[in-house]
């Protein structure tokens, strides 16, 4: 597995769970839970290449555009876990994203890229420009993101949102995770990791 | 026979049939006593019998699924480009069964075949068979083959609601379903079409409550024109553009009710090769079979219930420009398998074939199926 961040996520999911993974590319995240945790779900993924490929790992996934509403499939708490990775920045609603994961599971996860890293900070803050990194690589023009946010921001919407916060990792552009990036995460941290629930 | 596609083809082949003397009770309440069934097979069934494929065909289809009667043929079996050695329902792997409905008009028993009890030809007699009976009936072909299990169960429109029934009907069955173009049940946008087509055929002056057969007619312009409707439902509005526009045949108008636009054209020569092969009360039985199809009904009308007992496989797959039966059909069986928590997957493939596209080599939706069958078995 090349995602280090997916054995992160492996490592806050109970053994014989159900997961929905948001966007879940080549389904490489579900494929690795199904092996270590035994974990059964789906994935949604709205291009068909990648969807190709997840039906190839024999996960089963849907071609569906998850903000067109994910209520008509899932009742309330259907999965244990609802699962976004490196999507939410891409949403235009995260904050509605993130409510209907809770609804529909019982915890919720996501990494998301942290725009107040420091180098972000200096290429806008000093240099006037948007900034290109490793985990934002992409021209303001051709970016799919279209909702970045810091650490702080994401914190202050799940307080705002009635959400806690139950676990936190903060990796670096290659998914390490050091004490100097524990000691000023939304300065130092690239890349973080949430685990969270309805308070 | 095209010898560019000789390699992948699986070549000259036979059908079978087959009389099951065994009674099957249909869903209208009658009884066939025994019934023939034609059949033809792909591949070879492997030792453990574990490899079997049975394809569905939808309503104006039949068995001649792949491959060609004759070396001179024009045209291979309907579903040829997913047929075959190397291709999704790969004959080199896959022992494939495909077979003509009963109620058919193409060599099972059905209208035109003769009624052993009064020894005339059943005719508009022949019973109504819905899918539930087809399945039974494709249980006992299955039975007869010594194929207590199918590796798959496949099917494009009306032949992906047989294989959702399949995964119903038989639980203990069957292992993988595919379902293709189709619906748990018609709207009734849908059963106005069918009923349109019906009255074409009923009320045409040959049509003779049909028996057509013994005044030594059939009836050609309702048929046709059943079929005519039938065919535009089946392309999509940017397909006829792309393919006829508004192209005159012969360069300009005529002013008369004979056919100036390329796509009147088209489809008069459609609907006369129709009717040279069809036969008009299979027509008319198959649309009702459409009509009937409503697994849910027995389950309060929650389609997950229905799935309760399986632990097939599913690939439900449908088409971006296919409105006769469009993906949000396929949405709602999804949504039932998802809800029943079964193993499914779903690929909605761009095209602008319409519904015919299910018929179609499109590289993205040949990936899918071959995919999915690359776990099976």
């Amino acid at each position: 597995m090349e995602r280090k961040d997916f054995k992160f996520i492996s490592e806050w999911i109970q053994k014989d769970s159900t997961v929905l993974d948001l966007g879940c590319g080549d389904s490489t995240l579900l494929d690795f839970l199904r092996t270590n945790k035994n974990v059964s779900g789906y994935g949604f993924e709205k291009d068909i290449d990648k969807v190709q490929q997840s039906i190839n790992k024999n996960i089963s996934v849907i071609q569906a555009d998850f903000n067109s509403g994910l209520g008509q499939y899932f009742d309330q708490n259907f999965f244990d876990y609802a699962v976004m990775t490196q999507a939410l920045q891409e949403n235009k609603n995260p904050d509605k994203i993130i409510l209907e994961m809770l609804r529909i599971a019982k915890e919720g996860i996501v990494t998301f890229p942290n725009m107040g890293y420091w180098k972000n900070r200096l290429q806008l803050g000093l240099f006037g420009k948007m900034p290109i990194s490793n985990s934002l690589p992409n021209n303001w023009f051709d970016t799919p993101n279209i909702h970045l946010c810091t650490f702080k921001d994401f914190e202050g919407l799940c307080e705002d949102l009635n959400i806690t916060i139950l676990d936190k990792k903060v990796l670096n552009s290659n998914y390490n995770s050091d004490n100097l990036l524990n000691f000023l995460p939304n300065f130092f941290g690239e890349i973080a990791l949430y685990r969270f629930k309805k308070s | 026979m095209n010898s560019k596609l000789k390699q992948n083809s699986v070549g000259i082949v036979k059908p079978e049939t087959i009389e099951i003397n065994e009674t099957l009770r249909l869903d209208c309440g009658k009884l066939l006593d025994s019934f023939e069934l034609i059949y033809e097979t792909y591949g070879s069934l492997n030792s453990e019998k574990s490899n079997a494929i049975l394809i569905c065909h939808a309503l104006s289809g039949d068995h001649h699924a792949a491959g060609y009667h004759h070396k001179d043929d024009k045209k291979p079996g309907w579903w040829d480009s997913c047929i075959g050695p190397g291709k999704p329902f790969d004959t080199n792997k896959f022992f494939v069964v495909s077979l003509n409905n009963l109620g058919g008009c193409r060599g099972s028993s059905g209208p035109n075949s003769t009624d052993k009890k009064t020894g005339k030809e059943f005719g508009p007699d022949f019973p109504i068979v819905t899918v539930n009976d087809w399945v039974n009936s494709q249980k006992l072909l299955g039975d007869y083959l010594g194929i207590n299990c199918w590796a798959c169960v496949v099917g494009g429109s009306l032949g992906g609601m047989q294989a959702l029934q399949w995964a119903i009907s038989y639980p203990e069955k069957i292992k993988n379903s595919i379902i293709v173009a189709a619906a748990a049940k018609l709207s009734a946008q849908n059963i106005a079409f069918n009923e349109v087509a019906r009255q074409a055929i009923i009320t045409d002056p040959d049509f003779h409550d049909g028996r057509y057969n013994d005044h030594g007619v059939i009836p050609k312009r309702g048929l046709s024109i059943a079929r005519m409707l039938g065919h535009i439902t089946y392309l999509s509005d940017d397909s006829m553009r792309q393919k006829f526009g508004r192209d005159l045949r012969e360069g300009k108008l005529h002013f008369g009710y004979d056919v100036d636009f390329q796509v009147e054209s088209y489809l008069r020569y459609q609907a006369q090769a129709f009717v040279e092969r069809f036969d008009a009360n299979t027509y008319l039985l198959m649309t009702k079979a459409l009509d009937y199809f409503d697994p849910a009904a027995d389950f309060n009308g929650d389609l997950s219930l229905a799935f309760e007992k399986t632990d097939s496989r599913f690939l439900v797959v449908s088409f971006t420009s296919d409105w006769r039966f469009s993906s949000s059909k396929s949405h709602e069986i999804v949504k039932s398998l998802v809800r029943a928590r079964k193993n499914v997957s779903y690929a909605e493939i761009e095209a602008n074939q319409g519904h015919d596209a299910f018929l179609m080599p499109i590289p993205d939706y040949l990936k899918v199926l071959s995919n999915f069958m690359e776990n099976v078995g």
